[in-house]
């Protein structure tokens, strides 16, 4: 690794943050629009042509605001938390394979930071534990009822879920033979999507996928109605910006590791093998464009399902919550793994 | 690859394990390093710029802590229910477990048979441990 490679990386956390942001901002409107398209309103429309610029509106309030820190909090863990929850958000951005790669000068470029990292996965587990982090001291920071009750909630929600997670990812890992989630795709291209292998595994990840960024129905850390807003109660200018940010960073993020480990990721066209398809070379730019296309797609996709569940479903109750969680999703979730493995060897594949 | 080398490091002595070669296989961490330095430089930088730009004019009750219009009753340092401790040791137990899993899934279909009835032993027990939780009544919220 030389130093070209190495402001190549840098530049690619940059485009990734950048493209992060923009995609952020455009999230939250989709999620108000499609909000006022489920409860037949209009949804914001001042800022813009149908209120596309309402995001970068609210970004820059959010900027002049005054950063309101109560007095009995414990500043520096209050400022900390949504650093904590932000850079956590933004290191997944780093393993997640956004495209294939192209030979460009003798280098092989592409807009994954980093494809040959072969813990990807174990990467991903660990972000989310260490999100946890961010989100209970934001809770205990605050030295607030609501924001205490609100942060234990949501910690013992995310640990609880996360087991499921765990197990789920590993019915993909056994099909897969690594943790590599380029590997996973590629794995994936040719033949059929892992979400015909394992549907059930899907089904679990996507409702721990809910729970993991606190969406409804398993928003019961900011239940309005008996905890104000939950741990960023005491939260105001940008440090809840950041907070908000980091639950649409890591809401396109699982979209884009369900679509990496169950809908093949970057491939287009399932069962057959693109390239031959569309009548492209591997590996050059229009198919890597294009399936970089497909990739963000689904990704988008998923972020739809999202905010089309946070609209539809009421809330959960806290003892349900913990029933799905321990009673359901993680037996269903190894049975899973015993019944792939019968399966495999069987077929002996 | 990398396994490969740290285990022919560890257990064969001649084989070169200097730092550089190490440095070799620590490559592929680097983009992570970078991505977690720009997401704490992006996190602390806009906290900073809010900051300066923002006004500050506070007074004693803006300052107070919420409570829903109250005057706020004593302080939130209290004791909470046990059972969030509760599921917390409950996660530490089942998420080392469940780590085990990981590199025996990689390797399934190296492993076959042999592989998957081991595996298989160790979530009977795995199983049986959760049995006696939910028995003794660890998860009821009610």
């Amino acid at each position: 690794m030389d130093w070209i490679d190495f402001a190549i990386i840098v530049a690619k956390g940059g485009i990734l943050v950048n493209a992060m942001l923009i995609a952020a901002a455009y999230m939250v409107l989709a999620e108000r629009k499609i909000a006022a398209w489920i409860q037949n309103r209009i949804g914001p429309n001042r800022v813009g042509p149908w209120g596309l610029f309402q995001s970068f509106a609210d970004v820059f309030k959010l900027y002049l605001k005054e950063d309101v820190v109560p007095a009995a909090a414990d500043y520096r863990f209050h400022a900390l938390a949504p650093v904590i929850s932000i850079a956590v958000a933004i290191t997944v951005y780093a393993v997640i394979p956004w495209s294939d790669a192209v030979e460009i000068g003798g280098r092989m470029i592409s807009l994954t930071m980093a494809p040959d990292m072969n813990v990807a996965l174990l990467v991903i587990l660990a972000m989310t534990s260490v999100g946890v982090y961010g989100v209970a001291l934001a809770g205990w920071s605050s030295n607030n009822k609501y924001s205490l009750m609100g942060g234990l909630r949501s910690s013992a929600q995310m640990i609880s879920y996360e087991l499921s997670m765990g197990l789920s990812i590993i019915g993909v890992v056994m099909i897969a033979g690594s943790l590599n989630l380029v590997d996973i795709i590629r794995g994936q291209s040719a033949g059929a999507w892992n979400v015909f292998y394992q549907p059930i595994a899907f089904i679990i990840f996507l409702v721990t996928a809910l729970a993991e960024t606190n969406r409804a129905p398993f928003d019961l850390p900011e239940a309005e109605p008996e905890l104000v807003g939950g741990y960023h109660t005491e939260y105001s200018g940008m440090k809840f910006g950041l907070l908000y940010l980091a639950e649409y960073a890591n809401m396109l993020a699982s979209s884009a590791i369900m679509a990496t480990l169950f809908l093949g990721g970057w491939d287009i066209i399932p069962f057959l093998d693109d390239a031959t398809i569309l009548g492209l070379e591997p590996g050059s730019l229009p198919l890597v464009l294009l399936q970089h296309g497909a990739f963000v797609g689904k990704s988008l996709l998923l972020v739809f399902v999202f905010i089309w569940i946070r609209w539809s479903l009421p809330r959960f109750r806290y003892d349900q919550l913990m029933n799905l969680g321990w009673k359901i999703l993680l037996p269903l979730s190894l049975a899973n793994i015993a019944v792939t493995g019968t399966v495999m060897l069987l077929l002996n594949r | 690859m990398l396994n490969e080398f740290v285990w022919r490091c560890i257990f064969a002595a001649n084989i070169n394990c200097s730092p550089i070669h190490l440095y070799g296989y620590m490559e592929s961490y680097i983009p992570l390093m970078v991505m977690i330095a720009i997401g704490l430089l992006f996190g602390v930088s806009n906290i900073v710029l809010a900051e300066v730009l923002g006004p500050r004019r506070s007074t004693r009750e803006k300052l107070s802590t919420y409570e829903s219009g109250m005057e706020p009753v004593k302080t939130a340092r209290e004791r909470f229910s046990v059972k969030f401790y509760l599921v917390a040791m409950m996660f530490i137990l089942f998420d080392i477990e469940i780590v085990f899993m990981y590199p025996w899934a990689v390797q399934f279909q190296e492993l076959g048979m042999y592989g998957f009835v081991a595996m298989l032993l160790f979530m009977v027990l795995l199983f049986s441990g959760y049995i006696y939780v939910v028995k003794k009544g660890a998860l009821r919220w009610d």
